[in-house]
């Protein structure tokens, strides 16, 4: 398996090299060794699963199990995708736990206490999100307060507005359709016994998507002279990812069927992995991360740029906000505590680095999987919170360590 | 034979892609004030880094002997301990510290406790600022100073370790003439109380005041050590051995035949962002299609915040003053507008206000242009690799592909790549802000041959540079500019060095 990790992450982040074209014996390990500092993760990833499907005796990779961390930890997934953009643009966001909650809290007072159908209560809390990042927004761009500082005002004032929305007692229960959001599954669309089909053939098309993918890539890099794993390499790689994804969909299928939110999850990741990788807009984060200075003089817009970026993570806040409130059935004065510390952690575990202009929304989703999965599995263990928190917190000294550490080698060639 | 306080023995450096140092000697004697000169890129300032140990031994070849015995310094307080403090032309202080705490910063004066003593860290630090004649309390921050006591200061603080040989690296460049003559007078007492000076500048009349010896370096290399004694040693026997080349060859030819105007700067006039003087004072000039317009101008005359404002409103505060485009006014708030106005500009300091060093060459030379490759607000990849892979050959960029890492790459090829973002703006006036600094002598004239075809196809340039040398050999016309003023042009039949420096000078208020 873990031969197979590296090659992943392996098209666009090829350190130049003169030769079109590996071949030989010592092309896996020297995949290993250049591409340590983007693939690592994914490497680790991999390691992490079968360390706690060894553990657990196979339950971390059961059906019911991995539906459940699907269900459990995608409204982390989808603040780690706003956060590791404010990350990459040079800021963080201290405040999106506060937010989750008071997105969570409007939500349930216009569908609890109004009586609203359930759409209502989405509106409002995107509506209240987008509100929140604009106020962020306008204080890091357009005044120039530190973000940490900005946001870290945020938490308090935040958490503190939830209180007042929510009278500082819990609302629930939700109606059953907006309990759909995130606990309802897409499934017996195509029948099927015992397994369903549905979920294996949206499963399917996105494997064959993402081959096709992979080999336009592959020539692309071609025509422009990047050094690529050789053909049989490539095929393998492609496949043992493909099989890994349907030995998933197959779990899954075989469980409860498919997500909703995992649907909403994968939009997410595919929008925003564009949006930052191909878009005007992306490549001005990456810019401004990288030199703000120089970005301001080629003509970016920094503080526009900056102002939506916070404006974007208060939308995925509110959309986070949703889908806890959605999955714990009910508003909590107390919800998303902590949160913003496990979207920050994926994001730099996923690669991001703490002085900005690097970073990727898959590599976070990889990080925020890594901490899902670490979770997940010391629950499954019955370890101690006290326990889950320390292993937790070494993980990400690590993973920042590593990232410095690749860095300084790096540099010192 | 002398006394030699320091001996540099064939010192060779070389950085990637540029060989900085090729075997440089230098010999001072002690108690004597030696200075060093040199065109910008010659090495100079290497050198002493070398010398203070910034690159540390092993990092460069020759030996260094310092009162006879043999150096291998591993930063910067190795060589303090032994006596050698160099001053950096940006002074290391921290303002908001006070002179005091300043003087004595990582040398703290301690009481028996080991805390910090107040009392004799402040009367220390007064009778150090008495010996290098700075009338200020020890406790003002040094924030509050202007740059010419601030110099006082960093002597202070070189004093305050007990220095054998101090280094002064363009100490004058930012002062003024009462300043510059007041620092030179500490010198020549430095010197009597036995302490060797070296001093690195660019103005060759105070070196004819001030040093006992001379020593000439030019493209890495010692060229020779002048006795300023010698009545045949003068400003312009310096000039020859700085020079010491056909200034023709080395600026490739071009035949000068200047359209209508693109660009009219009319009564241009900027503030400083946060001080009450005005940075650019009522400047007017105008560049022709095929033509390149020189910006001459001493350190701290307004030139890069004259560019700068004009680009976007990108410096200070503006005041007033109109641009015309090919006679047409234009309003460029943003540095969008500028773009889109067909103007680019490329900044003095390439690693830190051009190029975003961590990503790769593609995507840096599409910075600039992303509205071009883009469709719906989504960049074309293979348009935008196209255009980086055309700018790597016609510039010839040396780099094994596009999605090199910029920073990895020398100066010279980054210098390329700055220049190669801009020409795919398309624009039709290219100001070019010290295009040659810190990289060698083949990449300079591959720039100074970009610039010849970019204006041979009826383009515009304005060149900034500290280098007159540069601005004589690649310029039609010249602007001298001084304390934000312009007081004159020449065209390039009338220029010289001299009638430059005379017009950069003049008028010079105290701006310190």
């Amino acid at each position: 398996m873990t031969v197979t990790a590296p090659r992943g992450s392996q098209r666009k982040d090829a350190p130049a090299a003169a030769a079109v074209v590996n071949t030989g014996t010592s092309e896996i390990r020297e995949l290993f060794t250049r591409n340590l500092r983007t693939s690592g993760i994914y490497v680790a990833l991999v390691a992490i699963v079968a360390l706690f499907a060894a553990l657990t005796g196979g339950a971390s990779l059961g059906p019911g199990n991995i539906t459940n961390i699907v269900l459990q930890y995608s409204y982390i997934l989808i603040l780690a995708i706003g956060m590791v953009i404010v990350i990459i643009a040079g800021h963080i966001d201290l405040s999106v736990g506060s937010v989750v909650a008071l997105t969570g809290a409007v939500s349930a007072t216009v569908v609890i206490q109004h009586g609203q159908p359930w759409w209502v209560g989405v509106v409002a809390a995107l509506a209240t999100g987008l509100a929140i990042g604009a106020w962020h927004g306008y204080w890091v761009a357009y005044v120039g307060i530190p973000a940490f500082i900005v946001t870290l005002a945020g938490m308090l004032l935040f958490r503190g507005l939830t209180l007042v929305v929510l009278n500082n007692v819990s609302l629930s229960p939700f109606p059953a359709d907006y309990g759909q959001i995130a606990s309802g599954f897409l499934n017996g669309l195509l029948g099927g016994a015992g397994y369903d089909i549905f979920t294996l053939l949206i499963f399917a098309i996105a494997v064959i998507g993402y081959a096709f993918n992979q080999y336009r890539t592959r020539k692309t890099l071609i025509g422009y002279n990047q050094v690529v794993p050789s053909f049989p390499l490539f095929i393998a790689k492609i496949l043992v990812i493909a099989i890994a994804v349907m030995v998933f969909a197959w779990q899954l299928a075989i469980a409860r069927g498919m997500p909703v939110v995992l649907i909403m999850l994968a939009i997410l990741i595919m929008v925003y992995s564009v949006i930052m990788q191909r878009s005007v807009f992306g490549r001005q984060v990456y810019a401004i991360g990288g030199n703000r200075v120089a970005a301001a003089l080629s003509g970016v817009k920094v503080r526009s740029v900056n102002f939506w970026i916070f404006v974007n993570m208060g939308f995925l806040s509110a959309v986070a906000g949703i889908v806890y409130s959605s999955r714990s059935n009910g508003a909590q004065p107390g919800a998303g505590n902590m949160f913003e510390l496990d979207a920050i952690a994926a994001a730099f575990i996923g690669g991001a680095a703490v002085t900005g202009g690097v970073g990727k929304v898959v590599g976070a989703m990889a990080g925020g999987l890594i901490m899902a999965v670490m979770s997940n599995g010391m629950q499954l263990m019955g370890i101690d919170q006290s326990v889950q928190s320390v292993v937790k917190g070494l993980v990400l000294m690590l993973a920042v360590a590593f990232d410095i550490y690749n860095k300084r080698r790096a540099g010192s060639r | 034979m002398a006394d030699h306080i320091l001996e540099m023995q064939s010192i060779t450096k070389t950085f990637p892609g540029v060989k900085a140092l090729s075997g440089v000697s230098l010999a001072v004697e002690r108690g004597e004030v030696h200075a060093i000169c040199g065109e910008n890129g010659a090495g100079k300032s290497t050198l002493m880094k070398v010398l203070s140990g910034v690159y540390p031994a092993g990092s460069y070849g020759g030996d260094i002997l310092f009162k006879g015995q043999t150096c291998s310094f591993s930063g910067i307080r190795d060589s303090e301990h032994a006596g050698i403090v160099i001053i950096h032309q940006e002074l290391a202080l921290v303002p908001d510290l006070s002179i005091a705490e300043n003087i004595f910063l990582g040398n703290e004066r301690r009481g028996a406790s080991g805390l910090i003593d107040w009392h004799k860290t402040n009367a220390e630090a007064a009778e150090l600022l008495a010996s290098v004649g700075l009338r200020e309390e020890p406790t003002t921050p040094v924030g509050q100073l202007g740059v010419g006591k601030q110099q006082l200061v960093e002597i202070a603080k070189a004093l305050s370790k007990e220095v054998q040989l101090l280094i002064l690296d363009e100490p004058t460049a930012a002062l003024n003439d009462n300043d510059s003559a007041h620092l030179l007078d500490l010198v020549r007492a430095l010197r009597d109380r036995g302490i060797t000076s070296i001093i690195i500048s660019h103005k060759l009349n105070e070196i004819e005041a001030i040093a006992d010896h001379t020593t000439v370096i030019r493209d890495g290399k010692t060229v020779e050590t002048l006795d300023m004694a010698d009545p045949d040693v003068n400003v312009d026997r310096i000039i020859r051995g700085m020079v010491g080349r056909d200034l023709e060859a080395f600026y490739p030819d071009r035949d000068s035949n200047p359209g209508e105007v693109v660009l009219r700067v009319e009564d241009w006039t900027v503030k400083h962002p946060t001080q009450d003087r005005l940075v650019v004072d009522d400047a007017s000039f105008e560049v022709r299609a095929g033509e390149v317009i020189g910006i001459a101008g001493l350190m701290g005359a307004g030139r890069t915040e004259l560019m700068m404002s004009l680009f976007g409103r990108s410096y200070g505060k503006y005041v007033s003053g109109k641009i015309f485009m090919h006679g047409k006014e234009i309003h460029t708030r943003s540095v969008a507008a500028a773009i889109e106005a067909r103007i680019a500009y490329a900044t003095e300091d390439r690693k830190a206000f051009g190029l975003n060093l961590i990503d790769d060459i593609a995507r840096n030379v599409s910075a600039a242009a992303l509205g071009k490759l883009a469709s719906w607000g989504f960049v074309n990849h293979h348009e935008e690799a196209r255009a980086a892979e055309f700018a790597m050959k016609s510039m010839n960029i040396k780099a094994p592909n596009v999605k090199s890492i910029v920073g990895k790459l020398s100066g010279g090829n980054q210098q390329k790549v700055v220049l190669s973002k801009w020409l795919l703006t398309d624009p039709e006036v290219l100001i070019l802000d010290e295009p040659t600094r810190g990289i060698d002598v083949g990449a300079k004239y591959e720039i100074y041959t970009l610039i010849n075809s970019f204006v041979d196809a009826g383009k515009a340039v304005v060149v900034i540079s500290s280098d007159l040398l540069e601005l004589l050999g690649t310029c039609d016309r010249i602007y001298a500019l001084s304390a934000g003023r312009i007081t004159g042009q020449l065209p390039k039949a009338d220029a010289s060095e001299e009638r430059l420096m005379t017009l950069m000078t003049k008028e010079k208020e105290l701006t310190a």
